[in-house]
């Protein structure tokens, strides 16, 4: 018995020992943040590393969610009658929820765990050792592009999930289903508000880029350097970025919707 | 004047030492690695660390490039307390050190060339028409000029460290420290090797530190050998001076005897303990 309140106490520890060693990556990443300034071209590669490379899973998944909240958004608002509105449903549902939470959960599982494993490679390579011994801080050069790159890509990747996605239902609601042309895009306009609905949600992305990247970055920064650590590393950096997201954003949709 | 009246005088070496370790502690949790070391490298020699593995030789290395901190002690390098350096002063000291580490440490999605041009370009503003050519001077120095363009994926194990020693003296540093840089090379890699570190260090007036356990290719090149073992020195000298040790400790070690005061077999409890699960 005593011996699980051990185990317990030593699981506590460790984890608030990981918080702490957390935060202070975290703040030795941001207070890098002026070398983007000087040598903006380390943040465009990895731009394209994070954001451009994964526009294609965003996009396709964008378009098979927005399809299916048209499929599903006629059926159930035909039952009342207001299957005009299917065009409010799917843009509120995908601008409010949907983009941001699925997009981030898309770039934690293709960029995340590619980071996490970069930087996990990097550390068990000696990598990060050798940048060190030459004058050159890893954090700075290595770490700092990359959290700010995930943190400016979410938003846009999380637009373009939106934007598709509304593209998705307008094709089966009114390309198959009969839903009004004019009805699906003026009721959306008419319905959605910028500051409420869109500033919302890109306010959401943002906050799930930094948490996205910067689990992903602590996992790799952290991750025992060995074949397994690695591994486990980024096993543990998806699943937690995946959780934080969806437990931030019941915390942000309470915040600004409830 | 008559020439043959000029002679050469090689220049004389200041009297302290690169580094200069008194009483140097250091453990890892409740192992001790160091129980009080005491070690002086020259200028302009190669020095070698030698040990049975696990006797902390690369940690000396980190310790030395003030990767860790020790427990307790001095560690001065080019007089400097590397421990109680500000950052700046640490990385502006760290740009006169190269290290070539056990695997290469290469950065992977870099070619040979832009490895090397690395820390050239991360220190320094170099028109790229002057630093091409620097790096492939480098470069012709390891013998790799014409990998220049390959991926460090694309290397042989030897040649990646030849590509590693080529990023080390990039800077023309003042010292170099290789860590293990003979293991599980080839024949031909390992004499490529054992000449490279000599000829740069002569050439170039460096300072080196080879840690190794490799006695014969060591012993081939270094001016001064220090002999680790149980968190100690237990023996320093020119590697004719070691041969000559009749110390059983030394004498183990030279002559690859498996075993002596250190023991073939790991501390366990006696096997018929164990087999009878006594």
């Amino acid at each position: 018995m005593i011996n699980r309140f051990i185990h317990l106490g030593h699981a506590g520890l460790s984890t608030i020992a990981s918080l702490g060693r957390a935060s202070l990556l975290l703040f030795a990443i941001i207070a890098g943040g002026l070398t983007l300034f000087i040598r903006p071209r380390l943040l465009i590669a990895q731009l394209f590393n994070i954001g451009v490379l994964s526009l294609l899973i965003v996009a396709v998944s964008g378009l098979f969610v927005g399809m299916v909240l048209g499929l599903q958004g006629f059926t159930i608002l035909s039952q009342f009658g207001a299957a005009q509105s299917l065009g409010v449903m799917v843009a509120a549902s995908l601008v409010r929820e949907l983009g941001p939470v699925v997009t981030a959960l898309l770039v934690a599982g293709r960029a995340g765990s590619a980071l996490t494993a970069e930087i996990g490679l990097m550390k068990s390579t000696e990598q990060l050792a050798a940048l060190e011994l030459m004058a050159v801080d890893p954090i700075q050069r290595i770490l700092t592009p990359r959290f700010f790159a995930g943190v400016l890509a979410m938003p846009l990747l999380a637009a373009l999930f939106s934007a598709v996605g509304i593209m998705g239902g307008y094709l089966v609601g009114v390309g198959l289903l009969g839903v009004d042309d004019g009805a699906f895009w003026s009721q959306m306009q008419d319905k959605i508000d910028f500051y409420d609905d869109i500033i919302n949600g890109v306010i959401k992305s943002i906050v799930f880029g930094w948490v996205v990247t910067w689990i992903a970055l602590f996992n790799g920064y952290d991750a025992i350097p060995t074949a397994a650590g690695v591994s486990r590393a980024t096993t543990r950096g998806v699943v937690t970025a995946a959780l934080a997201v969806l437990g931030l954003d019941f915390i942000l949709t309470a915040l600004m919707f409830g | 004047m008559d020439i043959s009246q000029v002679t050469h005088h090689p220049p004389s070496l200041p009297p302290t030492p690169l580094v200069r370790i008194r009483n140097l502690h250091f453990r890892r949790g409740e192992r001790v690695i160091f129980a009080g070391v005491d070690l002086d490298i020259q200028r302009g020699r190669i020095t070698a660390i030698m040990g049975p593995s696990g006797t902390g030789k690369t940690t000396l290395l980190q310790l030395i490039s003030g990767q860790l901190r020790p427990t307790a002690g001095t560690l001065l390098v080019d007089g400097q307390p590397i421990h109680g350096l500000s950052r700046q002063a640490l990385y502006a000291l760290r740009t006169r050190i190269g290290m070539l580490f056990q695997s290469g440490a290469l950065l992977t999605d870099l070619t040979v060339f832009e490895n090397v041009a690395f820390p050239i370009r991360e220190h320094g503003r170099l028109p790229e028409s002057v630093l091409r050519k620097l790096v492939l001077m480098k470069l012709e120095a390891v013998g790799l000029r014409g990998a220049a363009d390959l991926m460090p994926n694309a290397l042989s194990g030897g040649m990646a460290r030849r590509v590693a020693l080529a990023r080390a003296i990039a800077l023309d540093p003042m010292m170099i420290l290789y860590d293990e840089p003979f293991t599980g090379q080839d024949p031909i890699s390992l004499g490529v090797l054992v000449s490279l570190i000599r000829q740069l260090n002569d050439a170039s007036g460096l300072t080196s530190i080879v840690v190794s356990h490799d006695v014969n290719e060591v012993f081939s090149i270094a001016d001064d050998v220090y002999l680790l073992a149980e968190g100690r020195v237990i023996s320093h000298g020119t590697p004719a001076q070691l041969t000559a040790d009749p110390s059983p400790w030394v004498q183990q070690f030279v002559a690859g005897l498996p075993d002596g005061p250190v023991h073939f077999h790991y501390p366990a409890p006696p096997l018929a303990a164990d087999f009878l699960g006594k």
